[in-house]
């Protein structure tokens, strides 16, 4: 691999929670290595409780690994996320004190940026994420779907080169994630960002990766890369193509003996 | 898919919420009435030497009102009872923002300040007095010490009770403590610091007032110990008024706007998918 390429490297990352009055330590998560491309959309799928959304806060420098490092486009990622970094989380984190307008343009503003570069950001950032109708809408008014999207929205206007994605879709119905998943296509070829999406749905990491990383059972490890090659222009139409089948297939082939391991370990 | 939408329409609901508006305006007007037409009914049967009617407290409430004496006693009560609650609020804000930021912290004052909360405080003026002397800051301090702690309280478990994607959040947007303090916590805790507030500006009236009744020479408070003294049950019953006529007013204000934020809350969590 061109190390220019590389924006994301990980090595030997390792998470151990220590322990808690008569509980043993935890180890989470590792020893991992991994190295993400510029503009790839990568997944990560594994059996519950493998350490996934551990493994994205350490990526995003919401929490330190016990050894390893981590680095961002050259520079160590250790206690705090850096610039260039945006996360969306797993549980809807829409403020509801504020407008949709107002979260979208949230983070903008504690960044001091003028409030007409603030617009010309937010608008179409919001009409990408079909909610320009709504800007005046509070999150109360919206659908569970729609404050996810305004999530995303949120940290889009960021300009992150890198999207941290925690299952966002995880709490949405079936129909409405290979939607939403297109939707994060198109949202992907245009902001040219590199994603990066914990998921448990073998679905949609099959349909929207280029690559996926599949973990072990707790310590999770990566015991598979699967390189889907799919063009970039893709859409959720590939479920009928018969190499979705047989990219799900493999990741099954892999998971299934682990998930049944972390069955049996409660 | 802007067209897959399920928002609230916008024009039925405030219609409801304007004859709702009516209705709860008719029932205060029906409760006032029925208080006026029991105090009445209590002044003909206890007999006025005890509790004078309310046509003859109005009166009297508008002679004191009349006196050159009384705006610098509503003066010295109002100035006594603004900075008390100033202090009682930002300082309650401050305190209960950081203790219910502060886990540990949190847990150990809980039980301190409901303790604190729980005590008849009037035991405490002598030794308020020692500390802030005669005059206008021992009433200000002894405002302060009623009204501080359900504030406190109320902020540190609004602040508790965040949801603790918010703080996630925060962080993923890389603010800084004072910036999650006034853009995440104070607004997301906003409903409850609203509750505090309203049960802190009573008390801190309550205060202020007993304040005033114990080595004071001016203020409300002063006045209605004066008349107490001198059996002068008209100007006890006025003064009565002219204060639950004002704090009733400023407390359904704030409950007015508290249950508001409330259901603007409830109206959230509820509608999560």
């Amino acid at each position: 691999m061109n190390t220019s390429s590389v924006q994301l490297c990980l090595r030997g990352v390792t998470r151990v929670f220590p322990a808690v009055e008569q509980q043993k330590p935890l180890h989470a998560l590792g020893p991992l290595d991994l190295d993400l491309r510029r503009g790839e959309f990568f997944s990560v799928v594994g059996p519950s409780g493998c350490g996934k959304s551990t493994l994205l806060d350490l990526v995003a420098g919401l929490a330190r690994p016990t050894a390893g490092t981590i680095t961002f486009e050259g520079r160590p990622v250790a206690g705090e996320v850096p610039d260039g970094i945006g996360v969306v989380f797993q549980e809807d984190a829409s403020f509801p004190w504020l407008s949709v307008y107002d979260n979208a343009a949230f983070a903008l503003r504690r960044a001091g940026m003028a409030e007409k570069d603030i617009r010309e950001r937010v608008d179409p950032t919001l009409a990408a994420v079909g909610l320009q109708s709504f800007a005046g809408a509070y999150p109360a008014q919206l659908s569970g779907g729609m404050r996810q999207r305004l999530c995303i929205a949120r940290t889009l206007v960021t300009r992150p080169r890198l999207l941290l994605l925690d299952e966002p879709f995880g709490a949405l119905d079936q129909q409405t994630r290979l939607l939403m998943g297109d939707e994060l296509l198109d949202l992907w070829r245009l902001t040219d960002a590199t994603v990066f999406l914990i998921t448990h749905s073998l679905d949609e990491a099959a349909l929207l990766s280029d690559r996926i990383g599949v973990m072990s059972a707790r310590p999770g490890v990566f015991i598979d890369l699967v390189d889907t090659a799919w063009p970039r222009e893709r859409d959720s139409r590939i479920v009928s193509d018969p190499a979705f089948g047989r990219v799900t297939g493999r990741l099954w082939e892999m998971l299934r003996g682990q998930s049944l391991k972390a069955l049996a370990g409660g | 898919m802007p067209g897959a939408v399920d928002i609230d329409p916008a024009v039925p609901a405030a219609e409801h919420a304007r004859s709702r508006g009516w209705s709860a305006l008719a029932d205060t007007v029906l409760l006032i009435t029925g208080m006026l037409i029991v105090w009445q009914v209590a002044t003909l049967i206890i007999g006025h030497e005890v509790l004078t009617s309310p046509l003859e407290t109005a009166r009297r409430l508008s002679a004191i009102m009349a006196d050159p004496d009384f705006p610098a006693h509503a003066w010295e009560t109002g100035r006594a009872f603004g900075t008390a609650l100033i202090i009682a609020l930002a300082g309650g804000l401050t305190i209960g923002v950081a203790l219910g930021a502060h886990r540990l912290s949190g847990q150990v004052a809980a039980p301190i300040l409901v303790a604190l909360y729980s005590i008849p405080k009037i035991t405490l003026y002598p030794v308020i007095l020692l500390l802030f002397g005669l005059g206008i800051s021992a009433k200000i301090a002894f405002g302060v010490i009623h009204g501080i702690i359900p504030v406190i309280i109320f902020t540190m478990n609004g602040v508790r009770n965040i949801n603790g994607v918010y703080f996630r959040a925060a962080r993923a947007m890389r603010l800084s403590g004072m910036q999650t303090a006034s853009n995440i916590i104070v607004p997301a805790a906003l409903p409850e610091i609203v509750s505090g507030f309203r049960i802190g500006f009573s008390l801190t009236l309550l205060g202020t007032l007993i304040g005033e009744m114990f080595a004071s020479q001016r203020g409300i408070g002063y006045m209605l110990v004066k008349a107490m003294e001198t059996n002068d049950v008209a100007t006890v019953m006025a003064l009565a008024l002219f204060l639950i006529v004002l704090a009733t007013a400023a407390s359904s204000v704030l409950l007015v706007i508290d249950r508001r934020l409330h259901q603007s809350v409830i109206a959230q969590s509820g509608d999560s998918q």
